[in-house]
């Protein structure tokens, strides 16, 4: 056990003294949730709106200055009829599209109010809500002024939500869940096998096997660092997401700990399997990327919701652990649901963490012999 | 003297179809200084980890210090050490925190390590750069530090596979004196190596070819033999390699 330990503190001593290591550990954990956070949840400034105006009165004339002119919108297309109006949205060309039925300004006056539709885009939902608040915030303006007119009367805002890539409403924090998945992945699979692949490079390990250390004692002591510092890394995410943008785990933390020392211990399991096949740095650094961290991002649902992909990607997603992970933290962090729900996802995690490590067992026994 | 310590009989090492080691017979005196040597691709390498129990032979007997290469490896491990030509040593790491790391490994004791290494560091003159990193050294340090470490144990016998590569020959000249040194305490020393006159520096050396070993005697002897002037010259006429090649 002497002997274990003492293995163990080298392993800290390389991690500690190599700078590099240190920023993929955590700085570009930390730089990825601010970096997402704040694309996610930017304040609103110059959003293009579109208008589609069916009366086009004076009335609406001054409530779409007025939108155009309060700093947050900037003046998009004016759109013709109801059917542009998704592919306004869609295209990018507009955050935002307003809405004024026929007969408005005369609605107004007649029966003293009058109603118009603010359809926002559901794929981006702090979007959605900070533009209905505000216009509907301008809208309350116009009516202050109304009030002391000669002709009173009252604008109601009738916001409208189209979900659009996005039918489920998503949080706003999903990126959360998906960011933790990927950096997890990154750093335990990715290091352990260049660590250990380094070893076989360098020389040392021959050293290593030739000592009283039994294999097994070599595998753990190189990986039992990267176990906890990830550990430490997911709990820093959590965190940063908490101080920063006020996500609080809706489920049971202790589960959630749990799991993520589960997906740990997987994509460690991982990175040992992919050193025990790479002859080099570059093949396990390569092998890592496009057998775990491109996968991860584009097809663990993190991205692109699985529903809306591809059958065949669909296929190839399921044989990938990260998106059960996705699934258990959305659970666990948003849903709030507890582990009755996530109980196959789990399962699966573990028959691949067990497959992996019964995969490298052989294949380091083979390399011995 | 006369003490066997490793001792080989009809070991054979396939590799598919490829016999990288054809019924090996040897024995290694205990405190001699045994000489390996051999062609590239002669079988070397393959012999010399399967005699530090670094992988395992498709058949035969092998012994070392006593103890069976199948069953007890573990105890093997214990009681050799073993360098090879790429030193062992981390480049990240400084020299006090080397000679700790394979003291920890080998389970001796913290205040053993303690002793042992300001007496190794003393005996090197590298007390001055401990808490340097390995990178920063010149290469003749790194091969002593090296060695020191792999004998840190005190093991019965140590393995140097090729030790003395792209070193300067003062430096490989210093190395040698280390290994009479140890030598003379009582420590086996089995060594690859590619230079001639190192072979001359042995009590017996061995030459491999194609898988065999072809000569093994004293080197004065085999220059007797095959009436060559140096152990270079004997080495020539044996162990060049098959002659459809030429």
């Amino acid at each position: 056990m002497k002997r274990f330990i003492g293995f163990v503190k080298k392993e800290f001593l390389h991690i500690f003294r190599d700078y590099l290591t240190m920023i993929i550990l955590f700085g570009i954990p930390a730089v990825l949730v601010l970096l997402f956070g704040f694309v996610i949840s930017t304040e609103l400034k110059d959003a293009r709106v579109a208008f589609l105006d069916l009366s086009n009165d004076g009335t609406t004339h001054r409530i779409s200055e007025k939108i155009c002119s309060s700093g947050f919108f900037k003046r998009g297309a004016s759109l013709d009829s109801f059917d542009d109006i998704e592919s306004a949205l869609r295209s990018g060309k507009a955050r935002a599209v307003v809405v004024f039925g026929n007969d408005f300004e005369r609605n107004l006056i007649r029966e003293g109010r009058a109603t118009l539709s603010v359809i926002t885009d559901g794929s981006e939902p702090n979007v959605a809500t900070q533009t209905t608040t505000f216009i509907s915030a301008i809208v309350a303006g116009f009516n202050a002024d109304l009030a002391g007119s000669d002709s009173p009367g009252t604008l109601l805002v009738q916001p409208e939500v189209r979900m659009f890539y996005n039918p489920l409403m998503k949080s706003q924090f999903m990126f959360v869940p998906g960011l933790i998945t990927m950096i997890m992945i990154m750093i335990c699979a990715l290091m352990t096998s260049i660590t250990l692949t380094r070893e076989k490079e360098f020389g040392t390990m021959e050293a290593l096997l030739a000592s009283p250390l039994k294999p097994v004692q070599i595998i753990l002591g190189k990986v039992v660092p990267y176990f906890f510092l990830s550990l430490i890394d997911a709990i820093l995410i959590l965190l940063l997401s908490w101080w920063v943008f006020g996500l609080t785990v809706k489920g049971s933390l202790i589960l959630l700990l749990a799991e993520v020392m589960l997906y740990i211990l997987m994509s460690l399991s991982l990175g040992i399997l992919i050193s025990s096949k790479a002859k080099n740095m570059q093949q396990a650094i390569f092998g890592t990327l496009v057998g775990g961290m491109l996968p991860t991002v584009l097809l663990s649902g993190f991205i692109v919701p699985i529903d809306s992909m591809p059958e065949i990607y669909q296929w190839i997603s399921a044989v990938l652990p990260p998106r059960y992970f996705v699934v258990i933290l959305k659970n666990i962090m948003i849903k709030g649901t507890g582990f009755l729900f996530i109980w196959k996802e789990t399962l699966i995690l573990l028959l691949f963490t067990t497959g992996f490590i019964a995969l490298s067992l052989r294949s380091f026994k083979t390399r011995l012999q | 003297m006369e003490e066997n310590i490793i001792s080989v009989r009809n070991l054979v090492r396939k590799f598919g179809s490829f016999t990288a080691n054809d019924n090996l017979s040897f024995d290694v005196r205990k405190g001699e200084i045994f000489g390996f040597l051999g062609a590239n691709g002669a079988g070397k390498t393959t012999a010399v980890r399967i005699l530090c129990g670094l992988s395992k032979p498709t058949s035969g007997e092998v012994k070392i210090a006593g103890f069976d290469i199948y069953r007890e490896t573990e105890k093997i491990k214990r009681n050799i050490g073993y360098m090879s030509q790429r030193f062992s040593l981390y480049e990240d790491l400084t020299v006090a925190e080397n000679i700790q790391l394979y003291g920890g490994i080998y389970g001796l004791p913290n205040r053993l390590i303690r002793e042992k290494q300001a007496e190794l560091l003393n005996r090197l003159g590298m007390t001055d750069v401990r808490n340097k990193l390995i990178a920063g050294l010149p290469l003749g340090w790194k091969q002593k530090l090296a060695f020191s470490v792999a004998i840190l144990h005190d093991p019965k016998i140590v393995f140097l596979d090729e030790p003395t590569g792209g070193v300067d020959p003062i430096a490989r000249r210093q190395f040698w004196e280390m290994i009479y040194e140890t030598a003379s305490g009582g420590t086996t020393i089995f060594v690859t190596t590619h230079y001639m006159d190192e072979a001359e520096y042995c009590d017996r050396i061995s030459i491999m070819s194609e898988g065999k070993i072809v000569a093994l005697d004293t080197p004065a002897a085999l220059k007797r033999i095959y009436q060559a002037p140096s152990v270079e010259e004997v080495f020539v006429k044996i162990a060049r390699p098959s002659k459809s090649l030429l």
